[in-house]
């Protein structure tokens, strides 16, 4: 079994490093790939074969909802599930990330464990 | 168990670090948004933006656990939300619960590094209470029918978040006309060249979102579509782009479409029929994605352009990892000279080819690490505006609490200086500033009275002066009274008699632990320092200050500073069979004399120095050695000078200049006068480093 690859678009330095180490406390060796805005999320996926995205909304150049747009619509990365994790937690904001194509609405703060098991769904 | 602490104890350092870095970036956009409300005019980018910086932090403080911070952050970025959604109005009271909120909100952050945020419990409640005063039930917006007429396509409405979309409103309201420009660029530099458009654009309108398509070139190209609000018409804006990689479109907006198509493609239709205007074109276009000319380089606003630029070229780096790749660098510098050693050696012993190759060779290396050297040094460099803004924002406050105007002015902001230094000049930069302030501006009343402009200035500037930056503090206030600090300095019992104290010893009492002119504490990020600290402050980095004043005209605060700390050139001097080090930036000459060049003024020791009288001091009796080694009959006097001060310095030889890494001696000998540091020769040899500016101001003490 290849090594899973999970990228992350959260321009918080601080919330990376939260999500990362949610990640690897499954301790299923997934490759993680960090990028800290839109568009270090769009040059990275060209390059690396991605699995899952976990992704911010409010960043500074594009925000989520955005990017996933864009998965959406390019074959390449149509197929790619996404987790969007999101202070937002209105049913509007909710709504309008499920229409837009995310898989997945997590609102922050969060239990790490929750997220855990999201992840493990998409990617057993 | 001790696993899992450090995992806590790093999150928690996570977040307080960026946690810290919004709140100071909120407080110098808000400073900025208060300006701004006085000359009227909103930018919407930076009301974004502050409200952007108070999302971050409720959701990173929520995740980590900080509910405190969390929940006010969360009540403040409702009250930007409702600024941005044009919902309120930015009125002075409102300005002043965003400053009462933020500066709770560092308070709060603070403490979180102070060990809990506990007890503000009521502080929170009422700044919650005062920002909900300001919330009045929203009105409803009118449905957005003008976006429908615009006949986006849906793919671009969905991904507009709220917040784009009431810009987008509010354009069109505005009569602004709408613009879906069309680019396509390639995946390795596409980040640039969209920043690039950006800016050109930004200097005629207004971006309002940016969305990223799917083009014909898929693998290697992307395509964005911006969605743009300007008063500038369609030949216009195509003129200014210029670019065949950019096309653009007109969307249903106030004016008609104009009939000239400039661009040569023919419009492709790709939305659905929707009710909409008939003349109005509405696709986004493909835009030429195959050519591969880059676009020209936006020929307006140079300045914003770069810096957006070298934004996204930054990477960020733990100062801690150049500390050690300095490290890593000095030790080679030293495996370097012993190798120039073994190869000097070898030659006088006769392996006088082999020698010669080695020493081509050694010499070859000393170029390279020179490089490297500089090239680690640089990356520590930071540019002293970095700082600024910091300042910025203290004097905004501290001018506004104290009903003073206060306009600060910045020069040499691009001078660079090691990281370090910069955070550590910091506070007491701020100390003085906050000085400048406190006692040096005086009232509008009282400088009206005094015929000066009723706003004071405090200028702040730098440069380089040789291997030295020199920061000024310079204020055009009431000036420092003389008099005053003579008599307070008697009073508190620091001196015993005033009246041989020329007017630059009597500023230099101010420096004296225990000196306070102010009738209270003044106050700095709370705490209460003295100037004394201040001193030691900019001591602790090699660095010296001094002060100028003139009574009604107002002070000059001038700091010198060593570029970097981390590799100097010394020169290597011996005194008494000891072996020392001067760092090279602080000496000026080198004499060689005899005893009876040296004249004795006053029972201190000088020689004669071209116009003027230089003190003399013997390192055998500053560090109280016994002397084992019988005096040289001729000796060196090395000439060392940081800022205004000058000294002689008596050693018995020089024994030549090498780079050195300053490591510190630890806490034990920090106190100790005339000591910088230790360094290692290469040899095995460990020697001392003097503290030159230490040294001029104990013998100027001790002596005068």
């Amino acid at each position: 079994m290849s090594t899973k690859t999970i990228l992350i678009a959260d321009d918080s330095r601080a919330m990376r490093a939260m999500l990362t180490s949610t990640i690897e406390s499954l301790a299923n060796n997934y490759n993680i790939v960090e990028a800290s805005s839109g568009f270090e999320a769009l040059r990275l996926l060209p390059r690396e074969k991605v699995d899952l995205i976990l992704t911010d909304i409010n960043m500074p150049d594009i925000n989520g909802l955005e990017f996933i747009s864009y998965l959406r619509n390019n074959p390449n990365y149509k197929h790619i599930p996404v987790i969007i994790i999101s202070t937002e937690g209105g049913q509007h904001d909710i709504d309008r990330g499920k229409l837009i194509g995310a898989n997945e609405y997590v609102i922050k703060p969060f239990d790490p464990a929750d997220l855990q098991k999201i992840i493990l769904k998409y990617l057993n | 168990m001790s696993d899992h602490n450090t995992t806590a104890n790093k999150a928690i350092k996570d977040f307080l670090a960026e946690a810290e870095e919004i709140a100071d970036q909120l407080g110098s956009e808000l400073a900025d948004l208060a300006d701004m409300a006085d000359s009227g005019e909103l930018n919407p980018d930076l009301l974004n933006s502050i409200f952007r910086g108070a999302h971050s932090l409720k959701g990173l403080a929520g995740m980590f656990g900080f509910n405190e911070i969390s929940e006010l952050s969360h009540n403040m970025e409702n009250l930007l939300d409702w600024l941005r959604l044009g919902k309120l109005n930015l009125d002075p009271a409102l300005i002043s619960v965003l400053f009462v909120s933020h500066e709770l909100l560092t308070t709060l952050v603070r403490s979180v590094s102070e060990g809990g945020t506990a007890g503000h419990a009521e502080e929170i409640a009422d700044c919650i209470a005062r920002i909900n005063a300001c919330l009045s039930p929203p009105e409803k917006t009118g449905g957005g029918s003008p976006l429908e007429q615009l006949g986006l396509p849906e793919r671009l409405i969905g991904a507009l978040t709220e917040y784009e979309e009431h810009r987008l409103l509010d354009n069109i309201k505005k009569n602004k006309i709408i613009y879906s420009v069309h680019t396509s660029f390639e995946l390795t530099s596409f980040d640039q060249e969209l920043a690039q458009i950006s800016d050109l654009l930004k200097t005629c309108g207004e971006v309002i979102s940016t969305l990223p398509s799917v083009g014909s070139n898929m693998e290697t190209h992307i395509d964005f579509d911006i969605l743009f609000g300007t008063a500038t018409q369609y030949e216009e804006l195509v003129k200014l782009i210029e670019s065949d990689k950019i096309s653009v479109t007109l969307l249903g907006g106030a004016t008609p479409p104009p009939a000239a198509k400039v661009v040569v493609q023919p419009p492709k239709i790709e939305v659905q029929p929707e009710p909409r205007q008939p003349d109005v074109k509405l696709a986004i276009k493909q835009a030429d994605a195959a050519s591969p000319t880059p676009i020209p380089p936006a020929p307006v606003g140079g300045d914003d352009t770069q810096s957006s630029k070298s934004m996204s070229r930054t990477v960020r780096v733990d100062i801690g990892k150049l500390d050690e790749l300095m490290n890593i660098v000095g030790e080679l510098v030293l495996a370097h000279s012993s190798i120039s050693a073994i190869a000097n050696q070898m030659r006088s012993e006769g392996f006088s080819r082999i020698a010669i190759d080695l020493g081509k060779a050694a010499k070859g290396l000393e170029r390279k690490l020179s490089d490297l050297q500089k090239g680690v040094m640089e990356i520590r460099m930071i540019p002293v505006g970095q700082l600024y803004e910091k300042m910025s924002r203290i004097v905004r406050k501290i001018s506004r609490e104290q009903g003073k105007k206060v306009e600060l002015k910045f020069y040499g902001a691009d001078t660079e200086l090691d990281k370090l230094i910069v955070e550590d000049i910091s506070d007491p930069m701020m100390h003085i500033i906050r000085n400048a302030i406190d006692h040096g501006i005086e009232s509008p009343e009282k400088r009206l009275a005094a015929q000066k402009d009723e706003k004071g200035v405090i200028k702040i500037s730098s440069y380089q002066k040789g291997n030295h930056v020199v920061i000024e503090v310079e204020d055009d206030g009431a000036g420092i009274d003389i008099d005053k600090v003579k008599s307070k300095a008697l009073q508190k019992g620091l001196i015993q008699d005033a009246s041989a104290l020329s007017e630059r010893d009597a500023l230099d009492l101010l420096f004296l632990p225990g000196f306070s002119t102010a009738d209270k504490v003044s106050e700095v990020s709370g705490r209460g320092v003295g100037m004394d600290v201040v001193k030691n402050n900019i001591a602790a980095v090699s660095g010296m200050v001094d002060i100028e004043s003139r009574k009604g005209e107002g002070s000059r605060f001038i700091i010198t500073l060593p570029i970097t700390l981390a590799i100097i050139k010394a020169l290597v001097i011996e005194c008494s069979g000891r072996t020392y080090a001067i760092p090279i930036t602080s000496v000026l000459e080198s004499l060689l004399l005899t005893d009876n060049d040296i004249k004795t003024v006053e029972r201190k020791e000088v020689i004669q120095l071209r116009e003027t009288t230089l003190p003399l001091l013997r390192l055998e009796n500053f560090f109280r050695i016994n002397r084992q080694v019988e005096r040289p009959d001729e000796f060196y006097v090395v000439v060392v000078g940081i800022a205004e001060k000058r000294l002689g310095i008596v050693v018995d030889d020089l024994l030549g200049q090498q780079d050195i890494v300053i490591k510190s001696i630890g806490e034990a000998f920090k106190r100790f006068p005339g000591i910088s540091g230790a360094a290692d020769l290469g040899d095995q040899r460990t020697i001392l480093v003097l503290d030159v500016g230490g040294m001029t101001n104990e013998a100027m003490r001790s002596g005068n």
